[in-house]
């Protein structure tokens, strides 16, 4: 069959892999997309941009930091950024929306999108004039050096890593929001946020924490990809214009939907990239077309 | 005299002036181009409610056809500048009728994530010069058919076509927007269920609308490949869908002259910024959206009429 399409087993395989990989970043930011969309009704436009600062605070904790504190020593590893990163990143976005975004909920949903575009903007523009456009390298960390021979084809350790961390995450997130009593507080704020409340929950701490916790979501993304594409400023704008489409596909409705369009969205890239390569930078803009012709509330949205 | 004519009249003795003060004129045709890019964002968001994050999609695919037909067909200007902006009206069609299937952040979404397939394919098009852009439009006669036409080599005539344009289609927009269409569309950015339950097609007027919106920023689009005789990514990227946002934003979203205000602060101070702070432009620019958003969402003209209004009411 492979001889039929002029195409190896190896191209095939590999590409697949890349459009696991690339799909475990969709899912994993537009489940904080989904999160954020959910308490705060907003469309974060920023969450390129700060899945970009995590892949920058990681490559500045290894090689800038130490000569930061006249320590040249001292690097922040891997697995130290894979967890304070995201967390700085949290406490970071939960500033913004304190100071910022949480001005405008009184407001249409849209100034909170043009807020946020205008802090990507910001961003991206200082990220740019401090480092250059030409990105960064961060080396693989050691205990994933080297491939894993599957037989039919080498699977490179990190790789294997990204996607079983992201999976990971994403459904560690989805049992936080169906399965315990915080995500049922929030569930319940996502419906109706006045009669929750009036039952003394404190919905707007628990926005923050939301907002917080879907921008961690993105600087964990930002960290994982970091040793797989370079560092650079630009590395989340792109991204993030793919990620929109793939959450209007999904909707933005379900937790389990979202990792779902995201994962398989990314295999159809990669699919996509081995039979017809001009077509892969495209491919899921036109599923969205024919997405919106058949079913305009998404896969898994409902109509409102 | 009311206000609204004496904007006009404003409006006309500044851009008849402006050249003959000794600015740029290529600056000046630039600031015009954009003024009318953004009116026609505004005529969307501003007086329909609709946020399209994608109108860089219509600005640049009538930049490159109008560069394309005029270079390589040799279209005389006037031709390629219309055909163009029946191309980017044929364009927002499309689009419009994919995105109003959704409403509000996923509008914006939409028509941000289908403006970025045209770019993709502007990118892998030969035509279009790829990086490099559509590049020595040719300037030729406007009219070349009649008495000889107006040459557009020479600066000052291209700066008054550029402004007959603009004024033309500001008239055009203006009068859109007090005209009974209008007035519905205005209806539906306000209460859209209301204009359904007495008996509007709200689809029909915002696809209409949008068709509209998307045919002017063609035109605009079209009109700035013949003044810098290039038509590049840039035109179709988003971010010059968000800076069109920013100028309506900064401007007065929903005023009539805000737009234009904005596109003049934008320019200029993109054109100031860019030798003396270079990349700190792009980080201003973010400011001045937050700022907007936060502080000052009226915009500048929305300010002043707010203020004449207070002033107003305090003599009386």
């Amino acid at each position: 069959m492979f001889d039929l399409l002029g195409i190896t087993p190896q191209a095939l395989y590999s590409q697949l892999l890349v459009g696991l990989i690339n799909g475990s970043f969709y899912a994993v930011l537009s489940l904080g997309l989904a999160v954020i969309f959910g308490m705060l009704n907003i469309i974060n436009f920023s969450h390129g941009a700060q899945y970009m600062m995590g892949a920058f605070l990681a490559w500045i904790g290894l090689t800038q930091v130490g000569g930061w504190i006249g320590d040249p020593e001292f690097q922040l590893s891997y697995w130290a950024a894979l967890l304070v990163v995201p967390l700085l990143m949290g406490g970071f976005g939960m500033v913004i929306e304190r100071c910022m975004l949480s001005r405008l909920y009184k407001l249409d949903h849209l100034y909170g999108l043009l807020l946020t575009f205008g802090l990507a903007l910001i961003f991206e523009g200082l990220f740019r004039y401090f480092y250059g456009v030409s990105g960064q390298r961060y080396e693989i960390p050691e205990v994933f050096a080297g491939a894993i021979d599957l037989g039919f084809m080498a699977l490179p350790k990190y790789r294997a890593w990204v996607i079983v961390a992201s999976l990971t995450v994403c459904f560690a997130t989805w049992y936080l929001i169906e399965r315990t009593r915080l995500g049922a507080y929030l569930r319940a704020g996502t419906e109706n946020p006045r009669l929750v409340q009036a039952f003394g929950v404190n919905v707007p701490l628990m926005i923050t924490l939301t907002y917080g916790y879907g921008v961690a979501l993105a600087a964990f993304a930002g960290v994982l990809a970091a040793p797989i594409f370079t560092v650079s400023p630009l590395m989340g704008a792109d991204l993030i214009i793919v990620v929109f489409a793939v959450v209007v596909i999904g909707g933005m409705g379900s937790i389990l939907g979202s990792i779902v369009t995201g994962l398989a969205l990314g295999l159809i890239e990669g699919l996509t990239k081995v039979f017809y390569s001009e077509a892969s930078a495209v491919v899921i803009f036109v599923i969205m077309v024919i997405v919106l012709l058949v079913r305009p509330a998404g896969l898994f949205g409902r109509e409102k | 005299m009311n206000k609204t004519t004496l904007g006009f009249c404003t409006l006309a003795a500044a851009g008849l002036a402006a050249p003959l003060l000794g600015i740029y004129p290529t600056i000046l045709m630039k600031c015009w181009c954009l003024a009318l890019f953004a009116c026609a964002f505004n005529l969307l968001l501003g007086y329909t409610g609709l946020l399209s994050f994608g109108h860089a999609a219509f600005f640049g695919a009538a930049a490159y056809f109008a560069g394309h037909a005029i270079k390589v067909w040799g279209w005389p200007p006037e031709a390629g500048i219309i055909a163009a902006t029946l191309f980017a009206g044929a364009l927002g069609w499309v689009f419009g009728s994919l995105a109003i299937r959704r409403a509000g952040i996923y509008f914006a979404m939409i028509t941000l994530a289908l403006a970025q397939m045209t770019y993709f394919v502007w990118l892998q098009m030969k035509f279009t010069g790829g990086e490099d852009g559509l590049q020595g439009v040719p300037r030729a006669r406007l009219f070349g058919a009649f008495f000889g036409g107006i040459d557009l080599a020479d600066n000052m005539n291209l700066y008054y076509v550029v402004f007959a344009i603009f004024l033309a289609a500001f008239c055009l927009i203006y009068r859109t927007i007090h005209s009974p269409f209008g007035q519905v569309l205005k209806s539906i950015r306000e209460n859209e269920p209301r204009a359904i339950s007495l008996g509007y097609d709200v689809e029909k007027y915002k696809l209409l609308a949008f068709v509209l919106s998307a045919a002017l920023a063609g035109l605009a689009g079209a009109t700035k490949t013949v003044v810098f005789q290039l038509a590049s990514l840039t035109d179709a990227h988003w971010h010059t869908s968000g800076e069109v946002v920013l100028m309506t934003l900064l401007g007065g979203l929903g005023t009539v002259f805000g737009p234009v205000v904005g596109a003049f602060v934008v320019v200029g101070l993109q054109n100031e910024l860019a030798d003396k702070v270079g990349p700190w432009a792009q980080v201003i620019m973010g400011i001045i959206f937050v700022v907007c958003v936060l502080a000052f969402r009226r915009g500048i003209v929305g300010e002043l009429i707010a203020l004449a209004r207070r002033t107003g009411i305090r003599r009386a």
